[in-house]
C-alpha cells in the first residue's frame, strides 16, 4: 500500500483552462483528400476516409444536419493496437478495445531529423543517431512515446505517400533501432508523421516491417500520420491518444493531443 | 452538298439557355421493333415468316397472308426517294423550332413505301439507303441518307439532331488512371472534341500513363474520384455547364465468385467504384446535361456506360464483378428514363474480357483498348443505344436470345 | 349480281349550323343544333327520328349510342361512322338501304366537329396508329405534308403546275362570295394564290382549308315520308364505295373511285356528261383534279388540261364545288365529308345558300378521306337528280 498523495486535478484543469498547460493538436483532418496506405492490388487494402450527408435543414432532415462516414481502422492519424501484426496477436490485452485505458496517457520523447530527412526521404533511424539525441537530452524514460519529427507533414499531399514506381520512400526506423527501443529503453510505441511507422522501403527490412513486428510483438503501440511534432519540446510532452473502444478492434483513427507545460504565447 | 460544321463560339452568358423539346415518341409495340433496331445500328423490319412479304408500317398481320408471325428481320437498305416535301408550318413544338424540315417518300427495293427524314443530299428521284435511328424522343425514325457518302456528311443538321457526335462537343472521361480511359482520352481527341477533360483520383499516387495523358491533345487533367460524392459533386458545379458527353471509365476488376471470395471489402469497393460511383455522377451531371439538350452545336448529348456483358448474364469466374455490372445496368436504363425529356441518350457498351490486367489470365478472344474506344465514339457517332463491341459480348447476346438457361449453364463451366 | 337501286329513299333537309373558327362549345353542343334545326325545319318530335347516324372527330369519349342518351333519341338504326371526308356519301347509302327495307323510316345523318385552339393539334397526333408511328414523327406536319408528297408526286408524274390548282381554288372561291357563313369570303387572285405563305412545298397556304367548328345535317326517308312532311327531296341514282384500294401503288395517283366508276354510271344510267354540277371532295386541289380524272370526266393523267380547258365556277362550263367547297368555306371537321352532299341537295331543290346553278336537273358528289398512313384510303361518291 504505500503513502496516499493527494493530486490537485482541479488546479490542473485551471493550468489547461488559462494555457499555463497547452494543448496542441497533433491530428490531421479527416478528409477524402488525405492519403492512404497503399498495399499491392491483390490485397485487401485500407478504406479511405468518405463522407455521404445524411440532411442538411433541407427535405431530408429540417432543422439539422449530420453525415455518415466511412473510414478504416488505420485512416488517418490513427493508432495501432498489438493486435494488428502477427507477431502482437496472441498478447493479451491486445485489442483497443481491450487495452488498460491507463496507456492511453504517457510522457512523449521527440526525435528531430527533420533536416536529414530534408536532404534524403530515405533516412532510416539508427541507434547511433538516438544515442546522440540521448547525449543532449538525456536518455529516454522507460514506459515513453518515441515520436519521430520528419516535418513529413508539412508536405503537400501529393508528395506525402512518397510513391515511386517501386513504392513509397518516406523515412522510418531500421530494425536495430526497434529492437532497441523495446529491449533498452521499454518504450511505450512508436509515433511518426508518414504514413506507417515503418520505413517507406520496410518491405525490404529483416524482418520486414520492424515497427510493427517488434512493437506490436511486446505488446507496445503506434502512432501515424502525426502533424505538429515541431511544436514540442524533446521531453517532457504528455501525449493523450486514446483509440474509439472498438470490438477486437486492430486500430482506430483518433484525436492525439499533446499537454505541454509553459506559459501563455 | 452539307455545309461542314463550324466550331460554336463561347456560349453568350446572357442569353437564356433554349429548353429540350422532343418530338412524339408514342408507338405501338409492334414500331418498337424499330427502336430495337435502331438502338443496335440495325436496319430491320417485320418478314412475314409465311409468305416472305416485307411489311411497313409495323402492324400486326401481314397484309398480304393476315400471318400473325411478323419477327423483324435485317433487310436491305436501299431504295429510290419518290417524292419529297419540306415542312414549313406546325403544330408541334419540336419541330416548329425546326422547320423547314424535309421529309420524303422512300420505295424500298424490299417492297415497302417508307415516309423518311431526309438527310441534305438525299435528292427526290435519286438512290438512297435508308437508316433507322432514335430520334430525341428515344424511339425510332427512318432517314434517307443518299446512296454514296458525302462530303462533311455527319455534319447534316438532321443527322447531327440523331446522334451524339462527339466532334466540337467537350468529353469528360471519369477516369484517366486506366488503360482504358487513356485510350478513351485518345479517341475522343482524335475525333475532334472541343476539350477532352480527364478525371484523376488519389493525384498522390503516381500512375504509367500520367506523362501520355498529358500529352494528348485538347486533354484537360481534373480532379475526380467517384467514390467521393463531394469530388463528383464539385467538378459538375465547376464545369457541369461545359460537358456534353460523360463516358464513365471508373472500372472495378476482381475474380472471384460470391460462395468462394472471402469477405466483403472487395465487393464494397466494387459497389462503391462501379454502383454508387454511377450514382454520383448521375446525381451530379443527370440534371445539368438533360437542361442542356438543346443548347446548340455542342448540346448536351450523352452518357456513356461501359459495362461488362456479364452484366446480362453472370459470369461466376468473374462473378461478384457480374453481379455489379448488372446493378449498373439496371441504374442505367433508369437513367435512360430519367434523361429522356432532355434527350439525352445513355449509351451503354457492353464488351467480354478486355486486354487489361485484370483480366490477364483469362484466353482469348479479348478486346483491346482501341477496339473499345474507337466502338464507344463510332456508337456515339451513329447515336447509338445498345452496343456489343468483340466476339464474346456478341456471342452471348445471341445465345441470349435463343436460351438464357443454357447460357447459364454454359457460363458456369 | 347487279346492285339494287334505290328507289324509293330519298334525301332531304339540307342543314348547315354557320361555321364559326374557333368554339368554346363541345361537338355535342354543334351535332345536338345540327339536330334541333332538322326537327324544327321538319316539324318533327324527337321520338320520330327512329334512325341516326352520327359522323365526328371531336365527340370522344362518346361514340353515336352516347349521343343517344345525350339528345334523347331512341333509334332502331344507329351508325357511328367515322370515315372523315367520305362520311356524308357513306351515311346516305347506309341510310338509304335501312330506309328501303324498313329498318327505319326517317334517318338523321349528322356530321360535325367542335374547334378549340389545340383540337387540330390534338388531332393530328393521335390519327391513326400508322400516322402515330409511321408520319407524326417526321416533321409532323400533318395531313398538309402527306398531301404535299402527294401533290409532288402528281405534279412530277403529269405536268401539273401550281397554276392549275390555282384555277381550281380561285373558282371555288368566286362560288363562295355569296355563302353567309365561308370562312374565306374575299376574291382570291392568282397573285395572292401564287405568293401564299409555304405550308409543306410546294403546298401554300390557299390549298389548304381553315379548321373550324360547325354541322351539317340531311334526313334520309321514303319519298313519300317526304312528300307528307311537304319537304322538297333528291333521289339517289347510284352510289359506289371503296377503301385501301390500290395498296401495291408506290404513291397515291387514283382513288378507289377508278375501280368502280363504271359501275356508278351505268346504275344510274349516265354518263359523266349528263350531270350539271360536280362536288368533289376538296381537302386539297390536288385531290379535286384526281377526282375529275377518276370520275370518269377525263383520262389519268388529263387533270391540268381538263381544267385548263374549262370554267369552273357556277355559271361556267363546269360548275364545280358550288358553295366554295371546303377550301372557302373552312372545313368542321367531319362536317367536311357532307358540306359536298348538303350544298348538292340545295342545289337540286332551287334552295341554294349563295348563287344557283342553271338548270340544276342531277349531279355528281364525291367523296374522300381518311389518311391513315401516306394515302387517303376511303372514296366514295354518289349521282343524284331532282325529284321529279
Amino acid at each position: 500500500m504505500g503513502v496516499l498523495m493527494t493530486v490537485d486535478l482541479m488546479a490542473f484543469a485551471r493550468a489547461v483552462a488559462s494555457g499555463d498547460i497547452r494543448v496542441i493538436d497533433l491530428t490531421q483532418t479527416l478528409s477524402q483528400e488525405f492519403p492512404t496506405i497503399v498495399l499491392p492490388p491483390e490485397l485487401g487494402q485500407c478504406a479511405p476516409f468518405r463522407m455521404e450527408e445524411v440532411s442538411r435543414y433541407d427535405e431530408r432532415g429540417p432543422a439539422w444536419y449530420w453525415n455518415n462516414v466511412s473510414l478504416g481502422e488505420h485512416t488517418g492519424t490513427h493508432f495501432d493496437a498489438p493486435i494488428h501484426w502477427i507477431s502482437g496477436k496472441d498478447l493479451p490485452n491486445n485489442a483497443v478495445d481491450t487495452i488498460n485505458v491507463a496507456q492511453f496517457i504517457a510522457p512523449a520523447v521527440v526525435i528531430d531529423c527533420s533536416k536529414e530527412c530534408a536532404a534524403d526521404p530515405d533516412f532510416a533511424l539508427t541507434i547511433p543517431f538516438v544515442e546522440q539525441w540521448e547525449a543532449r537530452h538525456g536518455e529516454i524514460e522507460p514506459r515513453s512515446w518515441v515520436l519521430l519529427r520528419t516535418d513529413w507533414s508539412k508536405h503537400a499531399y501529393t508528395d506525402y505517400a512518397g510513391l515511386r514506381d517501386d513504392g513509397a520512400h518516406t523515412p522510418g526506423p531500421e530494425p536495430a533501432v526497434v529492437k532497441w527501443f523495446v529491449e533498452q529503453r521499454d518504450v511505450h510505441g512508436f509515433g511518426t508523421e508518414t504514413i506507417g511507422t515503418d520505413f517507406g522501403q520496410g518491405q525490404h527490412f529483416n524482418p520486414p516491417y520492424p515497427a510493427h513486428f517488434f512493437m506490436h510483438g511486446k505488446g507496445r503501440f503506434g502512432l501515424q500520420c502525426l502533424t505538429n511534432l515541431d511544436l514540442l519540446p524533446p521531453k517532457g510532452a504528455i501525449i493523450i491518444a486514446a483509440p474509439l473502444k472498438i470490438k477486437q478492434g486492430s486500430g482506430s483513427p483518433l484525436r492525439v493531443l499533446a499537454l505541454v507545460a509553459g506559459g501563455n504565447v | 452538298m452539307t455545309e461542314p460544321l463550324v466550331r460554336p463560339r463561347r456560349k453568350n452568358p446572357l442569353k437564356r439557355t433554349r429548353l429540350p423539346l422532343r418530338p412524339q415518341g408514342v408507338r405501338s409495340r409492334a414500331a418498337h421493333g424499330l427502336t430495337a433496331a435502331a438502338a443496335e445500328g440495325r436496319f430491320a423490319l417485320q418478314v412475314c415468316l409465311d409468305c416472305n412479304t416485307v411489311i411497313y408500317p409495323p402492324r400486326d398481320a401481314c397484309p398480304s397472308c393476315l400471318s400473325a408471325r411478323l419477327p423483324f428481320r435485317d433487310v436491305a437498305r436501299g431504295g429510290t426517294l419518290v417524292a419529297e416535301t419540306t415542312v414549313r408550318t406546325t403544330t408541334d413544338p419540336y419541330f416548329r423550332e425546326r422547320t423547314p424540315w424535309r421529309v420524303g417518300t422512300v420505295k424500298l427495293d424490299a417492297g415497302p413505301v417508307v415516309v423518311a427524314h431526309l438527310h441534305g443530299d438525299a435528292v427526290e428521284g435519286g438512290r438512297v439507303r435508308l437508316e433507322l435511328k432514335l430520334d430525341k424522343s428515344g424511339s425510332a425514325v427512318a432517314i434517307a441518307l443518299p446512296e454514296k457518302d458525302t462530303e462533311n456528311m455527319a455534319d447534316d443538321r438532321y443527322l447531327r439532331e440523331m446522334t451524339c457526335d462527339p466532334k466540337f462537343r467537350r468529353v469528360l472521361i471519369t477516369d484517366g488512371r486506366t488503360t482504358v480511359g487513356q485510350a478513351m482520352a485518345q479517341a475522343f481527341s482524335d475525333a475532334g472534341a472541343a476539350i477532352v477533360f480527364v478525371g484523376l483520383a488519389d493525384p498522390w499516387k503516381p500512375f504509367p500513363g500520367m506523362a501520355g495523358l498529358r500529352k494528348i491533345e485538347r486533354v484537360e487533367i481534373v480532379p475526380l474520384d467517384v467514390t467521393d460524392s463531394e469530388s463528383v459533386t464539385e467538378l459538375a458545379e465547376q464545369n457541369g455547364a461545359r460537358i456534353d458527353i460523360v463516358v464513365n471509365t471508373a472500372e472495378h476488376v476482381r475474380a472471384g465468385g460470391v460462395v468462394d471470395r472471402h469477405g466483403l471489402t472487395i465487393a464494397r469497393e466494387e459497389i462503391d467504384v462501379r454502383y454508387l460511383g454511377l450514382l454520383r455522377l448521375a446525381q451530379a451531371f443527370g440534371p445539368i446535361l438533360r437542361s442542356r439538350g438543346a443548347d446548340g452545336v455542342n448540346s448536351a448529348a450523352a452518357f456513356v456506360n461501359l459495362l461488362s456483358v456479364h452484366a446480362l448474364m453472370n459470369w461466376p469466374a468473374y462473378g461478384s464483378y457480374s453481379a455489379t455490372e448488372a446493378a449498373c445496368l439496371s441504374a442505367a436504363q433508369c437513367m435512360r428514363a430519367e434523361l429522356r425529356p432532355g434527350g439525352v441518350k445513355v449509351v451503354n457498351v457492353f464488351f467480354g474480357p478486355l486486354e487489361t490486367e485484370w483480366f490477364q489470365t483469362v484466353p482469348p478472344p479479348k478486346v483491346t483498348l482501341a477496339v473499345l474506344a474507337n466502338a464507344v465514339v463510332r456508337a456515339l457517332q451513329h447515336g447509338l443505344e445498345d452496343v456489343f463491341v468483340g466476339d464474346v459480348a456478341e456471342d452471348i447476346r445471341q445465345r441470349l436470345a435463343v436460351n438464357p438457361k443454357a447460357l447459364e449453364r454454359e457460363m458456369a463451366n | 349480281m347487279q346492285r339494287k337501286s334505290y328507289e324509293g329513299a330519298v334525301a332531304c333537309l339540307p342543314v348547315t349550323i354557320p361555321y364559326r373558327r374557333y368554339s368554346t362549345n363541345s361537338a355535342q353542343w354543334w351535332l345536338g343544333r345540327a339536330l334541333h334545326e332538322l326537327i324544327k325545319r321538319a316539324g318533327l318530335r324527337l321520338k320520330d327520328i327512329d334512325g341516326f347516324a352520327v359522323s365526328s372527330f371531336t365527340v370522344g369519349p362518346d361514340t353515336a349510342v352516347g349521343l343517344t342518351q345525350h339528345f334523347g333519341l331512341s333509334p332502331r338504326w344507329l351508325d357511328h361512322i367515322p370515315l372523315g371526308g367520305a362520311s356524308g356519301i357513306v351515311a346516305l347509302r347506309r341510310a338509304a338501304r335501312a330506309v328501303q327495307a324498313g329498318d327505319a323510316d326517317i334517318v338523321a345523318c349528322v356530321a360535325g366537329d367542335t374547334n378549340h385552339v389545340d383540337s387540330f393539334r390534338k388531332m393530328l397526333s393521335t390519327f391513326s396508329r400508322f400516322a402515330q408511328d409511321a408520319v407524326y414523327p417526321y416533321g409532323s406536319g400533318g395531313a398538309n405534308a402527306s398531301f404535299a408528297l402527294i401533290t409532288k408526286h402528281y405534279m412530277n408524274s403529269y405536268g401539273a403546275k401550281r397554276e392549275d390548282f390555282a384555277k381550281i381554288c380561285i373558282a371555288q372561291r368566286d362560288n363562295a362570295m355569296s355563302i353567309p357563313h365561308a370562312m374565306m369570303k374575299k376574291k382570291l387572285t392568282l397573285d395572292e394564290y401564287m405568293s401564299a405563305r409555304p405550308i409543306a412545298d410546294p403546298i401554300h397556304l390557299f390549298d389548304c382549308v381553315m379548321p373550324c367548328a360547325g354541322a351539317e345535317a340531311f334526313v334520309v326517308c321514303r319519298e313519300d315520308v317526304a312528300k307528307s312532311l311537304n319537304l322538297p327531296s333528291v333521289r339517289i341514282l347510284s352510289t359506289i364505295e371503296r377503301h385501301n384500294a390500290f395498296p401495291n401503288d408506290p404513291m397515291q395517283i387514283r382513288g378507289g373511285w377508278e375501280l368502280d366508276i363504271d359501275e356508278l354510271w351505268s346504275m344510274a344510267a349516265l354518263r359523266p356528261k349528263d350531270v350539271d354540277f360536280v362536288q368533289t371532295y376538296d381537302d386539297y386541289p390536288v385531290i379535286s383534279m384526281m377526282q375529275f380524272e377518276d370520275l370518269g370526266f377525263c383520262p389519268k393523267g388529263a387533270g391540268p388540261d381538263f381544267v385548263r380547258s374549262h370554267t369552273l365556277t357556277n355559271d361556267g362550263t363546269f360548275p364545280h364545288n358550288t358553295s366554295g367547297g371546303q377550301l372557302s368555306v373552312g372545313q368542321a371537321g367531319a362536317a367536311g365529308g357532307f358540306l359536298g352532299l348538303v350544298e348538292a341537295m340545295r342545289q337540286l331543290t332551287s334552295q341554294p345558300l349563295g348563287s344557283q346553278v342553271p338548270n340544276a336537273n342531277a349531279c355528281l358528289v364525291s367523296g374522300f378521306g381518311m389518311i391513315n398512313y401516306d394515302r387517303g384510303l376511303s372514296s366514295c361518291a354518289a349521282v343524284l337528280a331532282r325529284a321529279a
